[in-house]
């Protein structure tokens, strides 16, 4: 009987939570109906930064989704039992949050009441389209994946959904990165290794944000994570960060050996001001180097570590998609190789951008969707973690 | 295949044939009634050649042409739409100046139709780059994907469209080499109004035009031509 | 049977006439027939004008009599030169009646060649 004010306070914070992650949401309505009202005149965005601050949100979102599924694969396709427990979590997160910023990309669109057109009139040799397909066909293959964990006469099917979801979130990544390595004429983009970079980015951010839920679920149902599971998933972020690292490094170092390359790199690495300052202190700095201390540091480590660690792996995923999309269009494109340039329509110039307030609603409000999706369906559905006492893998 | 089956196909073929030259002069017939009912043909490719010794400096005639031609305010704002700008080059080694228009290029392998996700970018049977803003979801794509940066967005909600050149909020555009004008026989505007004559604008397929025998005869470059993207623009000069 | 059939036919004739009197008065313009009758018209404009549309945008025929230019042309305003600005302008007064929006002027001029040109010059 003691318990029920507790249970009462419970109830309470779970509105506040709803009340919160709603009030976010309808700051995202606002940007999108001003931004119709007004055009992207209200935005920041122009005709040479084309895609702005929401993309970074969408595509953080949506390379994240993809990511988080890695605790799920682990758990049914490399049948891990410590990750096993934590698939179907890994599931929903991954739906709120492809939720969260398919929302996002579509309401930024010029035309989103048109939307259907992109069903209707499908280009088979665009990127974007067969994004649609990826995304759609992912959304249906973890509900059926989550259906086959959550009901016990589909049970026997888990291994295969696991498979099927597996293999597509790599598809469903390499889409995405795809999108920026067919721009053959842009020098920031137009690499073969985008792909491969953004499925590993996209392990470390899925892990850093699982952590972040996972943590704040056994806070609020009273219950602590057993320390030995955090140390395997810990050391798991770890290396992620490092592969990251290594693909992020590899792409900027292969660009620094073509001699047409040499400028870009260098208003990326040295000159560019703002991309620059973000790419190495907030991307590599804040986002690599402090978790990466805090996950081995001998003594550090421990589950605050960890968290904090998690946090700044996810600020660091933010300066670098900022560095990446923003600062790859601020960057003059090269029309006329070996020439100067100049003209009224900022050729040989770089770009200039300041992201306004409705950018950042319409981002946080894709956030939001994926934060209420999660919090009601934790609320309704048994999302936590069970874990068996003795961990036999 | 049976004697039969060859018997069956000859039959359908000349029914066929006869069915067509019934029809044939009642279309004819319907066509000069309508007037200018031709479809694009897919045997004509427009061009232009840009003659940069002729392009002066400072000029914006064919700036100015093009903005009344299709309504354009003609602001250069970084929110405002330009379909064709003059851009002044200079060799970084050499130190040559030059002067030259910068427009869609309307490429034989346009990048913005391969990747626009509705169709909406779309190139015309005779070689025309056009954006179909009934399809057009303003998701910027092609924007990204262009190498010469020929497409703007429009940012805001316009009022009081030239009648032959609707453009409206919240889609991309681009020169459309006054695909208007063409259908009615004229050139466009911007080589219409180039006093020195840099724009000649024609037919390159055509062995009969202008455009073909100084192609033919006179050395002329597409920009960016490592792309392989065929542009029917080309420049002179450079 | 026959009793109930004209009895329900007798229903309708109010509600025709009412139909009729609710029907929104509009601006025609200049008016006249250039296409199809005005009952085919009222059905089946939209398809013309689709139809129309991609005909003229991806393969260049252009038919200048069902091109939505022609239409302004004909039932613009003789006052306003518009088919849009007013209650009664001849396609908003018809499409608030009917409660369909209008995706057309977003983009295409909702008036005169001639008031835009004028303008223009002003």
């Amino acid at each position: 009987m003691a318990d029920l004010s507790k249970l009462y306070s419970m109830n309470r914070l779970y509105y506040v939570l709803l009340a919160i992650g709603g009030l976010v949401v309808l700051g995202g309505a606002y940007a999108v109906h001003m931004m119709e009202h007004h055009g992207h005149i209200i935005s920041g965005m122009n005709n040479q930064i084309v895609w702005g601050m929401p993309h970074v949100f969408a595509i953080f979102l949506i390379v994240a989704a993809s990511g988080v599924l890695n605790v799920a694969s682990i758990g049914s396709v490399f049948g891990k039992a410590v990750y096993k427990a934590r698939a179907p979590l890994a599931s929903l997160l991954s739906i709120a949050m492809l939720a969260g910023g398919l929302a996002v990309l579509m309401l930024d669109l010029g035309r989103p009441d048109r939307i259907i057109v992109a069903a209707t009139n499908y280009n088979v040799t665009s990127v974007f389209a067969w994004n649609v397909v990826l995304y759609s066909g992912m959304f249906s293959l973890v509900i059926v994946y989550l259906w086959t964990m959550m009901e016990r006469r589909m049970n026997p099917f888990n291994k295969a959904a696991g498979l099927a979801v597996f293999v597509w979130r790599f598809v469903l990544t390499t889409g995405t990165g795809l999108i920026f390595a067919f721009l053959t004429a842009r020098q920031a983009y137009g690499s073969a290794l985008l792909p491969p970079m953004f499925i590993v980015l996209s392990f470390a951010w899925g892990l850093a944000v699982f952590h972040v839920v996972q943590k704040v679920i056994y806070a609020w149902n009273d219950k602590t994570l057993d320390p030995a599971i955090l140390q395997r998933t810990k050391n798991l972020l770890g290396v992620f960060v490092v592969g990251s690292l290594y693909m992020v490094a590899t792409y900027h170092f292969t660009n620094m050996y073509f001699a047409h390359q040499t400028g870009f790199e260098l208003f990326i690495l040295r000159d560019g001001g703002v991309y620059p300052n973000l790419f190495w202190w907030g991307y590599v700095v804040l986002g690599n180097v402090l978790p990466l201390l805090l996950i081995y540091f001998p003594g550090l480590g421990k589950t605050k570590c960890v968290m904090v660690a998690s946090l700044l792996v996810v600020l660091g995923a933010f300066a670098l998609l900022y560095v990446f999309i923003i600062g790859g269009q601020a960057y003059p494109l090269s029309i006329f190789p070996g020439y100067e340039v100049s003209s009224s329509f900022a050729d040989g110039q770089v770009a200039s951008y300041a992201p306004s307030i409705y950018e950042f609603l319409l981002g946080l409000g894709g956030l939001g969707i994926a934060f209420l999706i999660t919090t009601v369906s934790v609320r309704v559905l048994n999302f936590m973690p069970q874990d068996k006492p003795y961990i036999s893998d | 295949m049976s004697d039969i089956d060859t018997q069956r196909r000859q039959f359908l073929k000349t029914s066929a044939g006869a069915a067509a030259i019934a029809i044939a002069p009642g279309m004819m017939l319907y066509q000069t009634a309508q007037g200018d009912t031709q479809a694009a043909s897919s045997t004509v490719r427009w061009g232009m050649l840009v003659d940069t010794a002729q392009c002066k400096e400072g000029c914006n005639d064919c700036v100015n042409a093009c903005n009344k031609e299709n309504g354009l305010s003609g602001k250069t704002g970084t929110t405002d739409s330009q379909w064709i700008r003059k851009i002044e080059i200079k060799d970084v080694s050499s130190g040559r100046a030059l002067s030259l228009p910068m427009m869609c290029q309307h490429c034989e392998h346009p990048p913005c139709v391969d990747v626009c996700p509705t169709q909406a970018s779309f190139k015309r049977a005779d070689g025309i780059v056009l954006v179909d803003r009934h399809l057009c979801i303003g998701c910027r794509y092609c924007m990204m994907a262009c190498p010469y940066k020929a497409r703007s967005f429009v940012h805001e909600t316009l009022t009081d469209q030239n009648p032959d050149v609707p453009r409206g909020k919240g889609t991309v555009e681009a020169c459309s080499l006054c695909v208007h004008r063409i259908d009615k026989g004229q050139i466009p505007a911007c080589a219409e109004a180039c006093q020195n004559k840099a724009i000649l604008f024609g037919d390159l397929n055509d062995a009969n035009s202008e455009i073909y025998k100084k192609v033919r005869s006179v050395a002329s470059v597409q920009i960016r031509a490592d792309l392989q993207l065929n542009p029917g623009v080309r420049y002179q000069g450079l | 049977m026959r009793l109930l059939v004209s009895l329900l036919l007798c229903l309708c004739i109010p509600a025709a006439l009412a139909a009729e009197a609710n029907a929104p008065k509009l601006d025609i313009g200049k008016g006249g027939q250039c296409v199809k009758d005005t009952q085919w018209m009222r059905k089946n404009h939209m398809h013309m004008l689709k139809h129309q549309r991609n005909e003229t945008v991806r393969k260049g025929v252009r038919v200048e009599a069902e091109a939505l230019k022609a239409c302004v042309e004909c039932h613009a305003s003789t006052s306003d030169n518009s088919v849009t600005a007013r209650e009664d302008s001849f396609c908003v007064g018809c499409h608030r009646y009917a409660a369909v929006k209008i995706d057309c002027f977003e983009c295409h001029a909702s008036k005169r060649k001639a008031e835009v040109a004028s303008k223009e010059v002003k």
